[in-house]
Order: structure tokens, then C-alpha cells, then sequence
């Protein structure tokens, strides 16, 4: 099956500011494919270098060395996002617009002829439960509202790829199960989903294949049942044994 | 250009829901029309003095409005960092920069329009004389000139590290260019060198806001300009603009997001 999304021996490294200039790897040659179709969970600790993956992805920074492709065109061809849809970790929207407005003007960006723009804000507002408030301004909004907008925003193109950088981080019980179940329904309608989050549970019940990286480097990937392997009971174990953490009482 | 002119949507809507502007609004409105509603046994210096008063008034506020709008439109976009949902679409960065300029422009231009508009009924029903070609003279000129500053203030918010240095600075440059530019070539005629060619590079660098004020002509009445002239000067207003763009592009397309 052709990847749809392909990291190639990629590297990043920032600068360092101040008397020491030596360059900080975040990424030490991250080798991924994700295949259409695919819900594909992203995991690692804090600063593991999963966001900085994302934003290779999307054009934000450019890699050291290596490359990144979607649907094989080189992220830094701003056409290659085309067929995408991002949702951020924090939601990042502008609050001076109703949530039907902020979607026209995404769609306006993706050249969605106005019928069928109108149309698609109409059946994305339901989706994400936001048809009561879609003309009250954005800053107005409760946190789990928001992410709920971030996600009818990056569907409004109707990507075959979508990226989520933890999307359920922050929110109520209620909130996260309504994110998941909007992971499901995009799964089922054959959707490619490539997403970072630490609710390794949630992972373990979307997710078909998972990788797994750590100090920028790949330590694992392949299905769920793989990862967990027969030494594990759950994805949570086996994450904490491949990226080595030892409790404190085994110490 | 659709996905210029969605971002010039976005820069107009903020402009009009933010209070800020209608402060400037109704306290231009109110001088003008306190200056305007005086009786001055109609003395015609008096009057004109008024009108010329008027007039520095709009373009004080027109100035305001303009720097300190685009001063603030980039580095808005990466302190709230709703640059990051924008550039995960097919948005280039060249293009944010083109949405950000037409939209600050185009809504400088509406501030003008009504400010112009506002005086021209003020003056218009106090001496019962309507000269609506000059008046719109002086407001393209006007807008022409914001163009520039536009282009100038987006600029200074991609080197300045905050909107308020921005203001500051770019407010301090254009009221030196405007009452100052003209002047440079006669000042660099009394001085020595190596200053005499360092104030003639900058006297032949900056861009000659002052060509665009036309409140004098106005205020006297002494007609129109020539519309060739008209023409040369937003030709020149153009290359100072896109120069000015260009080098925000530049220095733009290698700011880390991160």
C-alpha cells in the first residue's frame, strides 16, 4: 500500500542560544509510513520529539537533514497540504469570529465553492455539537467548545489525512469520549488518522499500528498487539519498558 | 488570491469589532464638529485655520489607526498562535503577509472615507460649498501614502520584537519623514562630509511621504492637482510598497514559528 505520510531519516536540530552553541538533536533519523487508511498513534514522553515531528509535517520548521512527504510531495510544498486537516493541541483560533465564520474562512482558503462550503459548515456544526453556538463568538466558548471547533476546522476540507497533536489533552471525560467517537466515525469512513496523545487506553482502542519514539529516536512501531507483545497486558506497560522507566521502588 | 482575500476579511473584521477604533472615531468626530460648529463672523482665515486643523486631525487618526493596526497583525498571529492552524493549510507564507497588508490597507482606506466623509459635511453645511473632487484628491493621495506606511509598519513588526517598539518606532519615522523629509537635501547643503553624503543617501532613500499632503491646497482651495501627477506619485507609492513587502516576505520566510 503507498504511504501517505513518510518521514525518511529525518533530523532536527535547534540552536542553541547563549555561550554554548552546540545544537540540541530533538530528531535522530525518524523513519515512518503511514498507509492509507491507517489510524496511526504517535507516542513518546514529553519532549520525545512528537511535535516537533508534527510540525516538520505541516511546513513550521524545516528538517536539519532527511526528508517528509505527504501523499509523496514534500512538506515544504505548501500544496502538499491540501488534503490535510491539523488540529493542535492547544486550540489556536481567532476569537473575534463565530465558529461559522472562522469555517468560511478556512474554506475560502481551501477554494470550497460557497454552496458547498455552506453546506459542510452545516453538517460539521452537528457533528461537533456546536449548532446552537455557531453565531456566538469563539471567546465566548468553554475549552472542550473550542476543541470541538478545531475539529470541525480541520475537517472542513474533507482531508484523507488528518493530524492531531493530543487532541483530547485538557478536556472532561464527556469531552474526550466525543473526540474519540469522532475518531472512530472518520476511521470507519476510511479516513487516515495520524495523531500523538498520552491517553495510551484511548490508543489502544483507536489505533492500529502505533510508534513509539523517545529522545528523538524511534524505539518501536508496528500494530497494537505487536507493541504489547506477549510480555505485556496493556500498550501502557509495554510503553514504559520500551522507553525504560524503572519505578522507583525497583531502584 | 481567494486565500489573500479570506485573510483580508479576517484583518477588516477585527478592525471593526475592536473598541479602539470607534474611540478614535467619535473623539475625531467630535473636534471636527465642535471646530466646524464654531461662528466666526465668517472670517475666512479663521475658518481656514479651523479647516486646516480638521484636517491634521484625520490624518493624525488616519496614521493611528494604520500603524498601530499593522503593527500588531503578525506578531498577533504567532503570540495567539492562530499562525499554526493557517500554515497547516495550503498557505504560504508570502501570502499571509499580501492578506495582512490588503486587509489593513483597505480598512485604513474605510477609516479615511468616513473621516473625509464627516469633514466634508461639517465644512460642506457651514459655508455651502462642496468642492467633492478635491476633497476626494486629498483622500486618495492619503490612502495612497498608508499604503506605504501599511507596507512600512509590517515590516517593523517583523524586525521589532514588540508591537508596542513597532508603534513607537514607526511613528517617530514617519512624523520625521513628513515634516522633516523635504528639508533634508538644504540641510545636507550646509553640512561637511562624509555627513553632507550620508544625509543625501537618506534623503534620496526614504520614502517622500510629504509628496502625498495635500491639506494645504485643500484648506486654500487652490484646486487640483494635475491627475498625471496623481498617477506618478502612486506609481512611486507602489515600488516603495512592494519593496517594502518584499523585504517583510524576507524577513518572514526565515522567523522560526517554533
Amino acid at each position: 500500500m503507498d504511504a501517505i505520510l513518510q518521514t525518511e531519516n529525518l533530523w532536527v536540530e535547534y540552536r542553541a542560544h547563549g555561550l554554548k552553541l552546540e545544537s540540541k538533536p530533538a530528531l535522530k533519523g525518524l523513519n515512518l509510513s503511514v498507509s492509507a487508511g491507517e489510524v496511526f498513534g504517535f507516542l513518546g514522553p514529553n519532549g520525545a520529539g512528537k511535535t516537533t515531528t508534527i510540525n516538520v509535517l505541516l511546513g513550521f520548521i524545516p528538517p536539519t537533514r532527511g526528508a517528509a512527504y505527504l501523499f509523496g510531495i514534500d512538506v515544504r510544498q505548501p500544496i502538499a497540504r491540501q488534503r490535510i486537516g491539523y488540529l493542535p493541541e492547544m486550540t489556536y483560533y481567532y476569537k473575534f469570529l463565530t465558529a461559522e465564520e472562522l469555517l468560511r474562512f478556512y474554506a475560502r482558503i481551501f477554494g470550497i465553492p460557497h454552496v458547498e462550503a455552506e453546506k459542510r459548515i452545516d453538517r460539521l456544526l452537528k457533528l461537533v455539537e456546536l449548532e446552537p453556538a455557531r453565531k456566538r463568538f469563539i471567546k465566548t466558548y468553554s475549552k472542550g467548545m473550542q476543541q470541538r471547533v478545531g475539529i470541525a476546522q480541520a475537517l472542513i476540507n474533507d482531508p484523507d489525512l488528518l493530524i492531531l497533536d493530543e487532541p483530547t489533552s485538557g478536556l472532561d471525560p464527556l469531552g474526550r469520549m466525543k473526540v474519540r467517537e469522532i475518531i472512530q466515525r472518520l476511521k470507519n469512513e476510511g479516513k487516515t488518522v495520524f495523531f500523538s496523545s498520552h491517553e495510551l487506553g484511548e490508543v489502544e482502542t483507536i489505533c492500529d499500528r502505533v510508534a513509539i519514539i523517545n529522545n528523538g529516536e524511534l524505539k518501536t512501531i508496528g500494530g497494537v498487539d505487536e507493541v504489547i507483545g506477549p510480555n505485556h497486558t496493556n500498550l501502557e506497560k509495554a510503553f514504559l519498558d520500551i522507553i525504560g522507566y524503572q519505578p522507583q521502588s525497583a531502584l | 488570491m481567494n486565500t489573500i482575500w479570506a485573510l483580508t476579511g479576517v484583518v477588516i473584521k477585527e478592525l471593526y469589532r475592536r473598541k479602539d477604533l470607534y474611540v478614535l472615531f467619535v473623539l475625531t468626530a467630535v473636534i471636527t464638529l465642535a471646530a466646524g460648529s464654531m461662528e466666526f463672523f465668517h472670517d475666512p482665515n479663521i475658518v481656514r485655520y479651523v479647516k486646516d486643523l480638521c484636517m491634521l486631525l484625520i490624518w493624525v487618526s488616519a496614521l493611528l489607526i494604520t500603524i498601530t493596526m499593522a503593527a500588531r497583525q503578525i506578531p498577533a498571529e504567532r503570540e495567539s498562535r492562530t499562525i499554526f492552524p493557517l500554515l497547516a493549510k495550503p498557505v504560504t507564507r508570502g501570502q499571509v503577509i499580501l492578506g495582512k497588508f490588503l486587509g489593513c490597507w483597505l480598512a485604513s482606506g474605510t477609516a479615511l472615507a468616513v473621516f473625509y466623509l464627516f469633514f466634508a459635511v461639517i465644512t460642506g453645511s457651514r459655508e455651502h460649498y462642496w468642492p467633492v473632487l478635491d476633497y476626494f484628491q486629498a483622500f486618495l493621495l492619503q490612502w495612497i501614502m498608508l499604503g506605504i506606511v501599511t507596507a512600512m509598519t509590517l515590516l517593523g513588526s517583523i524586525v521589532f520584537a514588540a508591537p508596542s517598539s513597532t508603534v513607537t518606532i514607526l511613528f517617530i519615522v514617519v512624523a520625521g519623514i513628513l515634516f522633516l523629509g523635504r528639508h533634508l537635501n538644504t540641510v545636507a547643503l550646509h553640512n561637511a562630509e562624509p555627513l553632507r553624503s550620508l544625509i543625501y543617501t537618506i534623503y534620496f532613500i526614504i520614502p517622500h511621504l510629504e509628496l502625498f499632503d495635500v491639506r494645504e491646497r485643500v484648506v486654500n482651495d487652490w484646486g487640483l492637482v494635475n491627475w498625471l501627477d496623481c498617477g506618478l506619485a502612486a506609481l512611486y507609492a507602489a515600488a516603495y510598497t512592494g519593496l517594502f513587502l518584499l523585504l517583510t516576505w524576507l524577513g518572514f520566510r526565515r522567523k522560526s514559528l517554533t
